[in-house]
């Protein structure tokens, strides 16, 4: 990289970890402090300063995309395996770094609005702004322990912001039950972090991957699962996603930022950067597009049935996750980055529009209790609707061309996922436009709880909505265009040179692709029209069908409740998984206190029993002693008579 | 002299007796300590006696030594029935019992 950018990376990359790290001390100062006023600003400003760096660092990539290098930091484990603070800055990095710090940055501002009457206020603005700095570690490692150091702190920051509003118990549970599934996940990163490090005695990116053919095939495959174990937990892939939609539980804009924009594609982004250890392993990639292909279908068809605005963006979320893994388990990675971009931007935008129903609403996201609010907040009704319609992937948004490049890849590289992955973007179009018909369309519909609150939200709210709605319209075409050599591919070519040329398996296709992607447009189209058709009253399928007796009435309402109820996943996993564990551990408790306790218990009470004996022939009485004196003296002189005689 | 040993004996015996008997029944802390007096001195009875009955000189050695003990005891006891007596107003051996487990 040529010019004032290449020659000051150091620092810029730098300060894009220190200015995020400075506002959450600052913040977190004032949260011990007790100062409400001003907190939003720390962050604001720590997070606004570290991506207008990260912009003009992918700026700087766009003249010069092939560039990769390494800024090193400083030591950390001098144990020669090249464990340090060091920064590895290539296309990837860069991407990643202006899509993460660029929404960071708008949803930090549509909290100041948001988060105004809470209580936990600047603890709020601390957590958000250690959360961007721990993802940009996490971005910018050069090693893998480094970027196990950021995979951890954004984890715990998920722990704590799902869990910020401690005192509501299903908060709390929801924060445990995130960190406990991530944990399961993570073990497996774990030991495929120290089996890199145990069989090549490096952690270093650019030593690992060029030692890769030193593993036997096996040994590739098994490091590379070790390592999407990782990724299926953080990214809440099948059967890691339930802590996804709990998530929920915290307030909107952590929803927004942290479970659909940035962190959750934290293992997209890990599988990308090491593709050059799953590219070893034929195998590995075949799991991570089975297990994205399957995700993204069993996710959106849970969306279909869900009443609340944010568990329809949480399961809509895992879901596009799934493509992205899917696209990178065939070989796009470019595709899947392409889409982990898009995806933030509407996804941000879609959350932070429920965010907005919610503050007007008192809390109630419900779509069978709201309808009919475009009549009354017509902002977040246009930014909605451009949300979901890039999410459906209608031309020109930004999800049609990331969406596109994964299905053209998909077919080309794994028909029968490539179809799932068709049947997945018509469920989506379909479930987006169930909800934002039923919320927004038909007649108004207001819970009496909103009460004043009924209206258009303020606008610290309303211009990040904005800006992100603007994105979400451009920032597709902007990177994408010309499909398959657009900026993105150009900047992440060096980067995904590990997936040879099968990456431009979309452009190849030629006419094909467009076929692909004209009909995926009218199937977009036609699925939005059918939601219209379905939806608009806002009256559901299952209130309008499902009523009355009859075995296909019956039938319906049996399908919609098994769906409704996620397929009763969550129960099964507490009959299987935490059932037995919770069993064991009483079983544990109960041996700990009766068997083992019990034993120490009787040793301790043999002295204890000897003493209380003992105790009574203290009896204080000076004349006893001598009595007993007596006898002792008589009996003694009795028995050396008799030895004597 | 050794024929002459057993009434000295059974003196000391009979005094030992009266000693103990006191100290076990009365309860008034200076007849104890009276009592525990008169086994002392049924105790230098018998050493005495025995040192004539061996011929030695030990025994009555001995007794300079318990005679000098016994005086300083007797001014230490006496001391402590008197901090008793100033701490409780009573001498009942009865009432002394602070110490019972």
């Amino acid at each position: 990289m040529n010019g004032w950018v290449g020659e000051n990376i150091s620092v810029l990359a730098r300060w894009i970890v220190l200015l995020p790290l400075l506002g959450a001390a600052v913040a977190g100062a004032m949260a011990l402090a007790k100062v409400r006023r001003g907190a939003h600003w720390a962050a604001i400003a720590g997070v606004g300063g570290a991506a207008a760096l990260s912009v003009l660092i992918a700026g700087g990539f766009a003249g010069d995309p092939d560039l990769a290098m390494r800024v090193a930091v400083g030591e950390w484990m001098p144990i020669g395996i090249g464990a340090s603070f060091g920064f590895y800055i290539d296309g990837l990095t860069a991407v990643m770094l202006a899509t993460v710090t660029v929404v960071s940055f708008l949803i930090v501002v549509y909290s100041r609005g948001y988060m105004r009457e809470d209580a936990g206020y600047p603890r709020f603005f601390a957590l958000l702004a250690l959360f961007v700095a721990s993802m940009c570690v996490l971005v910018l490692a050069d090693n893998f322990l480094l970027l196990y150091l950021g995979w951890e702190a954004v984890g715990m920051c998920s722990y704590l912001l799902i869990g910020f509003w401690y005192r509501k118990p299903s908060a709390a549970n929801a924060a445990v039950k995130a960190f406990a599934v991530n944990r399961i996940g993570d073990l497996g990163f774990a030991i495929g972090v120290l089996t890199i490090v145990l069989t090549l005695g490096a952690a270093g990116y650019g030593e690992v991957f060029g030692r890769v053919g030193e593993w036997s095939a096996g040994m590739a495959t098994l490091v590379a699962l070790l390592l999407f174990c990782g990724a299926v937990g953080k990214s809440a892939q099948l059967p890691l996603y339930v802590w996804l939609p709990d998530a929920m539980e915290g307030p909107t804009p952590v929803s927004a930022l942290i479970h659909a924009a940035t962190m959750v594609t934290a293992g997209v982004y890990m599988v990308a950067r090491c593709g050059a250890i799953f590219a070893a392993s034929p195998v590995a990639l075949e799991v991570v597009a089975i297990v994205g292909g399957l995700t993204a279908i069993y996710a959106a068809t849970i969306a279909l049935a869900q009443y609340d605005m944010k568990r329809i963006l949480a399961y809509s979320t895992i879901s596009q996750l799934g493509y992205m893994f899917l696209g990178v388990g065939v070989l796009a990675p470019a595709a899947g980055v392409f889409h982990l971009v898009t995806h933030a931007f509407f996804k941000g935008l879609l959350f932070l529009t429920a965010g907005a129903v919610m503050h007007a609403m008192a809390g109630e996201i419900d779509i069978r209790r709201i309808g009919g609010l475009r009549r009354i907040m017509p902002v977040t009704y246009g930014a909605c609707l451009v949300g979901c319609l890039a999410l459906a992937g209608v031309p020109p948004l930004a999800g049609f061309w990331s969406k596109d490049e994964i299905i053209g890849a998909a077919l080309h590289g794994h028909p029968v996922l490539g179809m799932l992955a068709i049947v997945t973007a018509a469920l989506t179009a379909f479930y987006i436009f169930r909800m934002f018909f039923r919320a927004f369309h038909g007649e108004l519909r207001v819970p009496a709880e909103a009460g004043r609150h009924a209206g258009e939200v303020e606008r610290w709210m309303r211009w990040p909505m904005a800006l992100l709605a603007a994105g979400s319209v451009a920032v597709g075409a902007a990177l994408g265009w010309p499909v398959g050599h657009g900026w993105i591919e150009r900047v992440l070519e060096g980067a995904t040179a590990w997936s040879g040329s099968a990456g431009h398996a979309a452009e190849e296709g030629g006419v094909s692709h467009w076929f692909v992607s004209g009909g995926l447009t009218v199937l977009a189209l036609a699925m939005v029209g059918l939601a219209w058709v379905l939806y608009r009253g806002g009256r559901g399928v299952v209130e309008r069908w499902g009523v009355g007796s009859g075995a296909g009435r019956a039938l319906l309402r049996g399908a919609y409740g098994l769906v409704h109820q996620k397929y009763y996943v969550d129960e099964v996993y507490q009959a299987a998984v935490v059932g037995p564990l919770r069993r064991l551990a009483w079983g544990s408790d109960a041996t700990d206190s009766s068997v083992i306790n019990g034993v120490l218990y009787t040793i301790a009470a043999v002295p204890r029993g000897l003493g209380y004996g003992l105790r009574l022939l203290q009896r204080g009485a000076v004349q006893g002693y001598a009595l007993a004196g007596l006898v002792v003296l008589a009996l003694m002189l009795l028995a050396i008579l008799r030895l004597a005689g | 002299m050794s024929q002459h040993l057993l009434p000295y004996i059974v003196l000391s015996g009979l005094i030992f007796t009266v000693g103990l008997v006191g100290f076990v029944t009365r309860r008034n802390l200076i007849v104890m300590f009276l009592s525990s007096e008169v086994m002392f001195q049924a105790v230098i009875i018998a050493a005495v006696a025995f040192g004539r009955f061996h011929g030695t000189l030990e025994g009555q050695a001995f007794v300079m030594m318990l005679l000098a003990v016994a005086a300083a005891e007797a001014a230490v006891g006496l001391a402590l029935i008197i901090v008793v007596f100033r701490g409780r107003q009573t001498l009942d051996a009865e009432t002394l019992t602070e110490m019972r487990g």
